[in-house]
């Protein structure tokens, strides 16, 4: 019997594991090769933006926790920036030092969360659980902070929601060891292993022109080489104050995107414990902030540094209490705008490492 | 070759860590302890002084639930009519949809009559699906089993104990500035 060559279609997702989330794809695949891809997204689309034009300005700050429900506070961050930037409102430098802390802290949760995924990607069952670990004990740091473990909204639009815990020096003090360990181990255990090397290295490679053409951000757009991080760029809060470095990649494949990660939390970890030297005593919420929030009419574009990226917020307001537009430039849609690019021509079995290098949230990618 | 010898090593070494000091628990036999600020479902709070509410059904937090999973009326306060109440008005039904909640604590926070905590309860599960309903009766009751475990004080009574301990402080500064000041001048 004569096998004629054909074109298959594979279904992946909505419910695959290996999506991180509800993300669909389909595969055209030519035997083990893919030929096309057709990305569908939008399972889990709830309309945020619409929804934030119907809400006052202090209950944004809930839904900006559910885009990127990875990294909360860097989210929070930056819509409370763009209406403190309308309203030309001052933030107690007390409360940009603990905003400071909060976000690195959680860009260090949702890196660690990249890395048990990615190894989970590669096929390897414990990094997960270690990264956990360590995941897990910033979160209850966030709990006794905040009061929740995800959803926070403990920032305001002028500071923050109350001052830290009395016992917040004791707690922190017990976690940096803790975490600094569990930053080497998931380091140890998966970055040079070659296993994952193999697995991982000049797989899903993109050039440093294509990656600024897809409009990347973040450690996609590092990865490539490029040397690009809003903290530095463009300071905002008060980041121009730590000495840190961008850690930037060589050949823009997975593993130069997972090890910029991995060099990002030994990063965030500095300016935690230069935040911690810094930080001064003092009121921890501007006293215009506790009123109504009814920002003069006009709009404004803030952007800062998520952990997938750039995250930026266009925020219009007609001079009510409720905003006229907002509008979230989210980075894990901009860099899964070049799956295809990604995909087309690699393996069926990379493709789920190529998807889980990008680090995407669908949160934020459908909103 | 070497390097998975050395991730299996890192492997096996967690393990006979995690044999002496495990790091998860066995849930539902060992509950997690939470932390004092964790906001659990909202709660309403009970004045033991005057044995009622302290809520008067005022629906600012209604106004400002960004989900608005609650709702009240207020009725005239027999108490009050008594003498033995302050408060004018009091609640008469107030009701939480827990399913809508989002645990958010806006409502905490804009609250004049430190009327609604966030408890710490957090494990609560029906058989039907509105039976997260809640109406006065049990959520007072969350409410009184919260006050009686944190050993509750009202937060503005807290914040003007230590305004007043702030002023007193002030004052005490002010006066043992004033007698050096004099004596100062005396020389």
């Amino acid at each position: 019997m004569n096998a004629e060559p054909v074109e298959m279609l594979l279904n992946m997702g909505p419910q695959h594991p290996s999506t991180h989330g509800v993300f669909r794809m389909v595969l055209w695949v030519d035997g083990e090769k893919i030929v096309d891809v057709e990305p569908h997204i939008g399972y889990l689309h709830r309309g945020s933006e619409k929804l934030c034009e119907g809400e006052q300005y202090h209950q944004i700050i809930t839904l900006f926790d559910r885009m990127d429900y990875v990294a909360n506070f860097n989210n929070e961050l930056v819509y409370c920036q763009a209406v403190e930037k309308l309203m030309g409102l001052a933030v107690p430098e007390r409360a940009e030092y603990v905003r400071v802390i909060l976000c690195e802290l959680n860009r260090i949760a949702s890196h660690l969360l990249y890395v048990g995924t990615i190894g989970l990607d590669a096929g390897a069952m414990t990094p997960t659980m270690f990264a956990f670990r360590g995941r897990e004990r910033i979160q209850s740091l966030f709990e006794a902070i905040s009061g929740a473990r995800m959803m926070h909204n403990y920032f305001r639009i002028g500071g923050v929601k109350e001052d830290l815990p009395d016992n917040f020096e004791r707690l922190i003090a017990d976690l940096l060891p803790l975490l600094k360990e569990d930053v080497e181990e998931s380091d140890r255990i998966l970055t040079f292993n070659e296993i994952f090397l193999t697995r991982l290295k000049d797989v899903g490679s993109i050039s440093a022109e294509e990656a600024i053409d897809f409009g990347f951000t973040g450690p996609c757009l590092r990865g490539c080489g490029v040397e690009y991080d809003v903290r530095k760029a463009q300071p905002y809060s008060v980041y121009d104050r730590f000495d840190f470095d961008i850690p930037v990649g060589l050949d823009g494949d997975c593993w130069d995107r997972h090890w910029v990660r991995v060099q990002e939390m030994y990063e965030s970890l500095k300016i935690i414990e230069q935040a911690l030297e810094q930080i001064p005593e003092g009121e921890v919420v501007s006293s215009l902030g506790r009123r109504l929030i009814r920002p003069p009419a006009g709009e404004v574009y803030v952007r800062a540094e998520n952990p997938r990226g750039e995250i930026a917020v266009h925020l219009v307001s007609n001079g009510t209490d409720r905003p006229y537009r907002l509008k979230v430039r989210p980075p894990s849609f901009c860099n899964l705008s070049a799956i295809k690019r990604l995909l087309c021509e690699s393996w069926i079995a990379d493709s789920v490492v190529i998807l889980g290098s990008l680090d995407i949230v669908l949160g934020e990618v459908d909103r | 070759m070497l390097n998975s010898v050395k991730g299996m090593m890192l492997t096996l070494a967690s393990t006979f860590q995690g044999l002496k000091k495990p790091v998860t628990r066995e849930y539902p036999k060992q509950p997690t302890p939470v932390q004092p600020r964790f906001m659990g479902f909202p709660a309403l709070t009970w004045d033991n002084d005057v044995d009622e509410p302290f809520c008067t059904g005022c629906m600012v937090c209604i106004r400002n639930c960004p989900t608005q999973c609650m709702s009240a009326s207020m009725m005239d306060n027999p108490l009050n009519e008594e003498g033995k109440s302050h408060r004018r008005k009091i609640v008469d039904y107030f009701e939480i949809n827990l399913n809508r909640c989002i645990l958010c604590g806006i409502c905490v926070e804009l609250c004049n009559f430190d009327a609604i905590v966030m408890s710490h309860e957090h494990e609560m599960s029906t058989y039907e699906r509105n039976g997260d309903r809640v109406d006065l009766p049990a959520l007072l009751d969350i409410g009184k089993k919260y006050q009686r475990e944190t050993a509750w004080i009202p937060p503005t009574v807290l914040a003007k104990a230590k305004k007043e301990a702030e002023d007193a402080a002030k004052a005490a500064a002010a006066e043992s500035e004033e007698p050096a000041a004099a004596a100062q001048e005396g020389d």
